[in-house]
């Protein structure tokens, strides 16, 4: 099928109308490009907002009290329900499934080394919250189960508290050193930060964690949490965790069963799957787009192919007077068709994955961090799947005028003009 | 009596061409011998259906009712790939026009047909150098045929026609684009291709062309009128 003598035929006639074949490859190049283009940037969009979940858990659901509507069990509403580190352990107890809770308290600071004094908050946690937030450690560590059970005077600092209390390039040195945290001496162990330092992550850079028990101990806080992160164990969906932990809190602190408020709550899944399912569908957007462009070339492979047979009716003729099988016909004309639009449609692959690796290398090396655009990539499946829509489309634009030429009638085709 | 063999019977060939509002009925019952060997031509005026007769002998068009017998095969029903078959092996035909490849060389267009018997490239090269060293023109075999006049041009078609070892030689007014001088130099080369045995049939409306057959065949009307040298 593939002798050398097809290929010396369809070479010859592209070589023969060099601008005409040009300009068909040139639909099909720019449909595939375009493609490839697009899905690339999409993806740098999805990368993006994906990026900002980062190495954060995602199976994990964050729950808060507000005051509450509605009067219960003789209680009044607008009462604010305290939640406490009892709780925290009577759901290690009593959920399946839970994979480790981490709670948070924050209280107003005031930290001082030396003669430095300044005004940040103190966060007092367990042990686990750096892997629900993904936080980045500069130096040292973060608060350690230890720390919890012993109620350690250490804290971690931000990365910009270290900054200011030991000077802009010495913040390393805050490591083992002591610091005062309203009025009470803590060592510090570590310094951190966000993963990623956005608008929305910079209070990262500017707080202070020592250990919850810590907490209640120095500074009076009384076993209360302000909210807690909870996490469920791989094989459990933390959507399905949720509706029991509220319902456990409802009960322990009187809050009605139908009331809205009292125990609020936040779940990262739900807002990942919106945000897969937002990308599922930009993903469609974009390949029928792209798709929509490339057909706009297949059919203009079609018509010049069109062209190609009427202009070359005669020498369909002359070949068939010959003893061409209409098979043989239809081949060539196909294997040209095809053969058109792989090629060009594989320089349109190339370039539109060059250009969209080029954009990445450009960010990546320039150190260009843009919000919404991050890393894009074309996957090796969409390299895949496109070759093979090339294929089936070139057959498809070269069906018709095949079938066209196989019924050139010779006669016809060779009276003299 | 010598005993021959009949390349081409035709019984009682009727052909029309039919339009929406016209019936044209070219050819009205043709009844024709052709023996293996014999050299003929066929005249008529014009819209007589010479042309239309040799398209039907060379299976490029179907006939409407009759039988035509091509060495002992009946021609009648053929799909479009037993046609393409019959006219690659049975069939060699040489055109007014040349009707060449312009984008081939003079041995590549000689070549084509047996590319469709799938022949390789080398032996296809090979032989059909051999017959345009037949035709006397092995030095142009490189050229395109808008490098070589009318004469070269026919005689790289009737080359052509040949290299597949046909049964039978077809040409349609194969004189007729080219200059007296010319004219005579293929018909030259006709008769040997008669002298080396070939079964060869020319359409002409030129009498000094039909002259040099052995037979000449009138068609008037759509009909034979007669038979005689
Ligand atoms: N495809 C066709 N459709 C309709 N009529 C046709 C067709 N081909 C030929 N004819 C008509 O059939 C008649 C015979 O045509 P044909 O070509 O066989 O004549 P011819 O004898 O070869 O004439 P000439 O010497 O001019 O070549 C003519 O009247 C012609 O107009
Ligand atoms: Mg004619």
């Amino acid at each position: 099928m593939f002798d050398r003598d097809t290929w010396q035929e369809i070479l010859g006639t592209l070589r023969k109308h060099k601008m005409r074949t040009f300009l068909t490859a040139f639909g099909v190049f720019w449909g595939i490009f375009m493609l490839i283009f697009m899905l690339g940037m999409g993806s740098g969009l999805k990368n993006a907002v994906f990026k900002n979940f980062g190495n954060r858990a995602k199976n994990v659901m964050y729950v808060w009290s507000n005051a509450t509507s509605k009067p219960y069990k003789g209680f009044q509403p607008g009462r604010v329900p305290r939640l406490n580190l009892e709780d925290i352990d009577y759901l290690y107890e009593n959920v399946e499934g839970v994979n480790y809770i981490a709670p948070r308290t924050t209280i107003p600071g005031n930290i001082t080394y030396k003669e430095n004094a300044e005004a940040y908050d103190i966060r007092g946690e367990l042990s686990d919250m750096i892997t629900v937030e993904g936080y980045k450690v500069y130096k040292g560590r973060y608060i350690q189960p230890s720390d919890v059970e012993e109620s350690r005077k250490v804290i971690v600092l931000g990365k910009r508290v270290a900054e200011v209390m030991f000077g802009k390039g010495k913040w390393e040195d805050a490591i083992g050193k002591y610091v005062t945290a309203n009025g009470v001496e803590f060592q510090v162990v570590g310094i951190f930060g966000p993963e990623f330092i956005q608008p929305w992550t910079e209070d990262d850079l500017e707080t202070t964690v020592i250990p919850l028990t810590t907490m209640h101990k120095a500074f009076g806080t009384a076993g209360r949490i302000h909210y807690f992160a909870l996490s469920a164990l791989p094989k459990y969906k933390i959507s399905d965790l949720e509706d029991q932990v509220k319902t456990i809190l409802q009960q322990r602190h009187y809050v009605a069963p139908d009331d809205p408020r009292g125990i609020g709550g936040f779940n990262l899944e739900e807002q990942f799957d919106k945000m897969s399912g937002l990308f599922l569908g930009i993903s469609i957007f974009l390949w029928i787009v792209g798709i929509g462009t490339l057909i706009a070339g297949i059919i203009g492979v079609s018509n010049i192919m069109m062209i190609v047979v009427k202009e070359r009716t005669r020498e369909i003729g002359i070949r068939k007077a010959l003893g061409a099988t209409p098979g043989v016909i239809i081949r060539s004309i196909l294997i040209e068709s095809v053969f058109i639009t792989l090629v060009s449609g594989y320089l349109g692959l190339l370039s539109g994955t060059l250009l969209v690796g080029a954009i990445d290398f450009i960010m990546e090396t320039n150190n260009v961090s843009l919000d919404m655009f991050y890393n894009p990539e074309v996957k090796l499946e969409v390299g895949i799947g496109a070759v093979v829509i090339l294929v089936i489309a070139g057959t498809l634009a070269g069906l018709i005028p095949a079938i066209m030429a196989a019924k050139v009638n010779p006669v016809l085709a060779l009276k003299n003009e | 009596m010598a005993q021959t063999f009949s390349m081409i019977e035709l019984k009682n060939i009727k052909k029309a061409y039919k339009t929406d509002f016209t019936n044209l009925q070219v050819l009205k019952g043709i009844d024709l011998d052709i023996e293996e060997g014999e050299f003929v031509s066929i005249m008529g005026s014009s819209g007589s259906g010479k042309s239309t007769l040799l398209n039907i002998l060379g299976i490029l068009d179907e006939y409407d009712s009759g039988k035509y017998t091509l060495a002992g095969q009946l021609m009648q029903n053929l799909s479009e790939k037993q046609a393409a078959y019959f006219r690659n092996r049975f069939i060699g035909f040489v055109f007014q026009s040349f009707n060449l490849l312009s984008f081939k060389t003079a041995v590549e267009n000689v070549a084509l047909p047996l590319y469709y018997q799938k022949i390789n490239r080398i032996e296809r090269l090979e032989k059909a150098m051999h017959y345009l060293e037949m035709v006397g023109l092995k030095e142009w075999a490189n050229h395109h045929p808008n490098q070589l006049s009318g004469g070269q041009q026919q005689r790289v078609a009737i080359a052509r026609a040949l290299v597949t070892e046909p049964k039978v030689l077809l040409a349609d007014e194969p004189t007729g684009a080219l200059d007296s001088k010319t004219s005579s130099e293929v018909m030259d080369l006709f008769e040997d291709i008669h002298q080396a045995g070939k079964t060869v049939i020319i359409v002409t409306h030129e009498l000094d062309i039909a002259q040099k057959t052995e037979r000449i065949i009138r068609i008037q009307d759509g009909l034979i009128l007669n038979r005689e040298i």
